[in-house]
């Protein structure tokens, strides 16, 4: 089970039973912050955890839910919108954010092998 | 009598066009058969790259499937057509088989064009086109990175539209990626050359190596026969690369056009009219396979206008092809970008605004008519956010500053100009802002609704800030009321949902979702539903699956600030405190260097706690004796007082041991929003209990209730309920009064507006919970004493719960590292958060500051 460890550019967060559905947690990877959430349908995906509309690295903390068909994230802050698929913030409740911040979130593959979860560090978009 | 329509393909336009026939030939004259290529059923073939980021393929696939399954349409997949007989019209499938058509429509689609370059047959050379070409070049990567123990170089052959979808595939599977262009910049076709180099610097920003005006020669095998190398035109050596993708392009799949005898472009495609029809009256094309007004048109949009436009004139209609808009908006790599109408000036005397920010990494452009005014097309780089609102205006006029529109959306500076009805929305359905205040006319009031009846913003989403904003304000003009329901997971408000669960017994969010909602909720309906099972059950707020449930200050049983650290309120009832309290709070905020903060409701707040050390501080609490606050939860607050007849000279009551009895009565009640009470000993009112939920004055014989009092935005002095009652009645009343506005109030609905709203006001209050006229009384009084009876400290239960205190680490996989971005300044001998201003200037205190002896 260890073996897992040893495909490159993945890094290892944890056990997947350690992920509570719908209950995101943060995860350290170098200097970047991550969110990662394992949804009851038993996807699980991972965003970055600065909301770019408080500066605060909270995404993890937010209430999960859905637009649509679209699994989402609420910034527990100021409660924008995001889509989980691709980082999109959806609702921005009239804000802006941050100066020198875009709308959207990074995302970041991961996936579960073993029973570990994986997340390659560099943002998919 | 039926006609048999055959669509040969299966690609996205191939369904739009089933999918408007469907809908529109209500009298089912037409059976459609479709002869699709590939093995699946359609999909969003611009959203292929989401595959990358955890969709699933069949997470793609298009529209209500159900339409396949309608009687009157057979889907036919792996089904290629490879002839095509005019004479008998029939075609001919690779398996053999011969399908007969009244009427026939090609929408082939194209195929990824791959340029004469020598060893681009090796295997590890990809093109992007389907789900099978992205699953294929996901597993060649995986295999070759696990192979050579490094990561994987890839290029990509071509820096277009295309080609940067691939690279951020590529770059997201952690291939060390370079992009080859032949092209002096990247998206040759949608922006200029100051957008491309912005682009390019943007790129390049994120680790991918951007080569253009770079030819490429040819794929080099390595000793393994695999890709190798990919050699450029003047370079010394091949770059070393293990994976290629081609992505130069596309070109129409029309190869059954010639043999059948119909026409074909000279740059391919097969002929057709403004009405998508070919010579032959019975065979249509659409889509990228169709040649239409001298090209073929490689963006979805046009596609789908082109299925509505066969559609409808099988039907009968005189639909004809408007013109193409080849405006788009795309997110590559993480970095927007947008172009749309114009956008390389060419109208003659066209001016440019061009405004380029090196730092923030933008490049917006607007192009202009020649006196300024009217607004021709445009690129933006970097920050699309102005798309939305910019191409609807193609063709308006602008108003007096232009330049204002490249100001960041929302910046307020922004003209507010009136869309004319005629002005396009959403380009992908081709709906105008005419068709969706129409839509809210005739009875869509919201935007699912409106989305549903005009199909605007249901292909890219591009618009739907837009949508909701026309919608929004064709509402308001209308003066309609807009609708109770809760979120677009609940239609009922949370009263109704409060009797719903009540009456169901349901006490788990998937059941009661399940049964009364739709969707996976969002941060309005799931707090309100856990606010409803902690009203009706009195179990923790963290009970079961209702962690999930809750807003972050309820399920860390603390307060968000705005720098995500949180504040700790101890409990300190009716504001009495014990002097070795004083000292403990005293002590813990030295020891955790916290802020500290007198409150309005008589207690102390402690601010800048971080996530993982509020266990460590509620341990100490707690051991003191001491208890949450519940100052973050929608539930009882405090209970202020006054000193009352114990020591005051006027005093004539005993306020603070009523103000401590009701706190620790109504301390965790979970309600509709956070209630506060106030108690004062005598008519001088000191502790301001008419600015409160409940407040009870004391009189010489007993107590005067006053109810619905609040301070905040709209203040308000509660009014009179019981006058003169005694200690007992007084607090049946109270319990009566509270629990019937917990069952009953709006979500975030405080006592003032509730009674206010309440049919027959509080009038009819009073007869409810004092004359008890609907018989509700000895109910309410036992939900009460449940909840007075069932009360434990939710912060003692959580630290006796190995399990809820896990949840407290600060990162899963550095559970005790705090937050590596927050930072302090020192502002009259305590810490606050650092501005912006300060954290550029220079040093700041970081997470651990210095007063911190523990943590």
């Amino acid at each position: 089970m260890t073996a897992v460890a040893a495909r490159p550019g993945l890094v290892d967060l944890c056990a997947l039973d350690r992920l509570v559905p719908d209950l995101g947690v943060a995860a350290l990877v170098g200097d970047e912050q991550v969110a990662v959430f394992r949804l009851a349908d038993g996807s699980v995906h991972a965003v970055g955890n600065l909301d770019p509309y408080s500066g605060a690295a909270v995404m993890s903390r937010g209430i999960t839910g859905s637009r649509g068909e679209v699994p989402t994230i609420a910034s527990p802050v100021y409660k924008q919108v995001f889509s989980l698929v691709d980082g999109q913030c959806l609702d921005a409740v009239g804000m802006d954010p941050r100066p020198g911040r875009g709308p959207d979130l990074p995302v970041y593959g991961v996936r579960v092998d073993h029973g570990r979860v994986l997340l390659d560090p560099r943002p998919v978009r | 009598m039926t006609e048999h329509v055959v669509v040969v393909g299966g690609g996205m336009v191939a369904h739009r066009f089933v999918e408007a026939l469907r809908a529109r030939d209500t009298a089912r004259a037409f059976t459609v058969t479709v002869l699709a290529e590939e093995d699946r059923a359609p999909y969003d073939r611009v959203a292929l790259s989401a595959f990358f980021s955890g969709t699933a393929p069949d997470d793609l696939a298009l529209g209500d499937p159900t339409l396949w399954s309608d009687g009157s349409v057979d889907l036919r997949l792996g089904s290629a057509v490879t002839a095509l007989d005019r004479g008998s019209r029939t075609v001919t499938t690779a398996g053999g088989e011969v399908v007969g058509y009244d009427h026939l429509v090609l929408a082939t689609g194209s195929y990824a064009w791959v340029p004469p370059l020598p060893g681009a047959d090796l295997p590890g050379v990809f093109v992007y086109r389907t789900v099978q070409d992205v699953v294929a070049l996901r597993d060649w990567v995986h295999a070759r990175a696990a192979e050579l123990d490094r990561p994987v170089r890839g290029a990509v052959v071509g820096g277009g539209l295309l080609g940067l979808e691939a690279a951020g595939a590529l770059h997201g599977l952690g291939a060390h990626t370079t992009v080859v262009e032949f092209a002096p910049r990247l998206m040759a076709l949608q922006v200029d050359e100051g957008g491309g180099a912005t682009l390019r610097r943007i790129v390049e920003g994120l680790g991918v190596t951007v080569r253009t005006g770079a030819a490429s020669e040819a794929v080099e095998a390595g000793p393994d026969g695999r890709v190798g190398g990919l050699r450029l035109t003047g370079d010394d050596a091949a770059l070393p690369v293990d994976v290629v993708v081609v992505a130069t392009g596309v070109r129409p799949r029309d190869e059954l056009a010639a043999p059948a005898g119909l026409a074909t472009g000279q740059r391919g495609g097969v002929l057709v009219d403004d009405h998508c029809r070919t010579a032959d009256e019975r065979v249509w094309a659409v889509g990228e396979v169709a040649n239409i007004q001298g090209r073929c048109l490689g963006l979805v949009a046009p596609g789908y206008s082109m299925a509505e436009i066969v559609a409808d004139r099988l039907l009968g209609g005189e639909a004809t092809f408007p013109g193409a808009d080849l405006s788009t908006k795309l997110k590559l790599l993480g970095v927007d970008v947008a172009s749309f109408g114009d956008a390389f000036g060419q109208a003659p005397g066209a001016l440019e605004i061009v405004h380029s920010d090196p730092v923030a990494g933008t490049y917006k452009k607007l192009v202009l008519s020649d006196d300024a005014r009217v607004l021709l097309g445009g690129i933006l780089v970097g920050d699309a956010s102005g798309y939305a609102a910019l191409r609807p205006m193609v063709g308006a006029e602008l108003g007096s500053d232009p330049a204002l529109w490249l100001l960041p959306e929302d910046a307020g500076a922004r003209p507010r100009t009136e869309l004319p009805d005629a002005a396009q929305v959403c380009s992908c359905n081709g709906v105008s802002a005419g068709e969706v205040r129409a839509s809210v006319a005739e009875g869509c009031h919201d935007l699912p609704a409106v989305k549903a009846c005009t199909r605007a913003g249901t292909s890219c989403g591009s618009c739907v800030p837009l949508v909701r904003k026309l919608m929004a304000v064709s509402l308001a003009e209308a003066g309609l009321a807009v609708s109770s329901a809760m979120c677009e997971h609940f239609a009922m408000a949370r009263a109704e949902l409060f009797n719903a669960v009540m009456v169901s017994g349901l006490r788990r969010w998937s059941e009661i979702v399940g049964r009364f909602g739709t969707g996976r909720g969002c941060d309005i309906c799931k707090p309100a539903v856990a606010s409803v099972l902690a009203s009706l059950y009195d179990e923790h707020v963290l009970a079961e699956d209702r962690a999930a449930l809750q807003d972050t200050n309820d399920r860390v049983m603390a307060n968000l600030q705005k720098d995500g650290t949180y504040s700790v309120v101890p409990r300190v009832p009716g504001g009495e405190i014990l002097p070795d309290q004083l000292l403990l709070i005293g002590q813990v905020a030295k020891d955790f260097g916290l802020y500290t903060k007198i409150t309005g409701g008589q207690r102390i707040d402690l601010f800048g706690a971080r996530l993982e050390q509020l266990p460590a501080i509620w341990q100490r609490l707690v051991d003191g004796g001491m208890e949450s606050g519940h100052a973050y939860g929608k539930a009882l607050r405090t209970v202020k007082s006054c000193v009352g007849s114990s020591w005051c000279r006027y005093g004539v009551q005993d306020s603070v041991g009523l103000a401590v009895m009701l706190e620790l009565r109504y301390r965790g009640l979970r309600s509709p929003h956070k209630i506060k009470l106030g108690v004062s000993g005598c008519a001088r009112e000191c502790a301001e209990a008419r600015g409160k939920d409940v407040g009870l004055i004391a009189t010489e014989n007993g107590w005067n209730v006053h109810v619905g009092g609040n301070g905040g935005f709209t203040p308000r002095h509660a009014e009179l309920l019981v006058e003169d009652v005694d200690t007992e009645t007084a607090v049946r009343v109270v319990d009566r009064y509270l629990m019937y506005y917990v069952r009953t109030a709006d979500r975030l609905q405080r006592t003032a507006v509730w009674q206010a709203d309440h049919e027959g006001g509080l009038e009819r209050i009073r007869e409810i919970v004092v004359d008890d006229v609907l018989g509700l009384g000895a109910d309410l009084d036992a939900q009460m004493a449940r909840h007075v009876e069932s009360y434990e400290d939710e912060w003692a239960a959580v630290l006796r719960d190995p399990e809820r205190l896990a949840q407290f680490a600060s990162f899963v996989n550095a559970p005790d590292t705090p937050d590596p971005t927050l930072a302090y300044v020192e502002e009259r001998g305590q810490r606050r958060p650092a501005t912006d201003a300060e954290r550029a200037a220079g040093p700041v205190l970081i997470a651990s500051t210095t007063l911190e002896v523990r943590s």
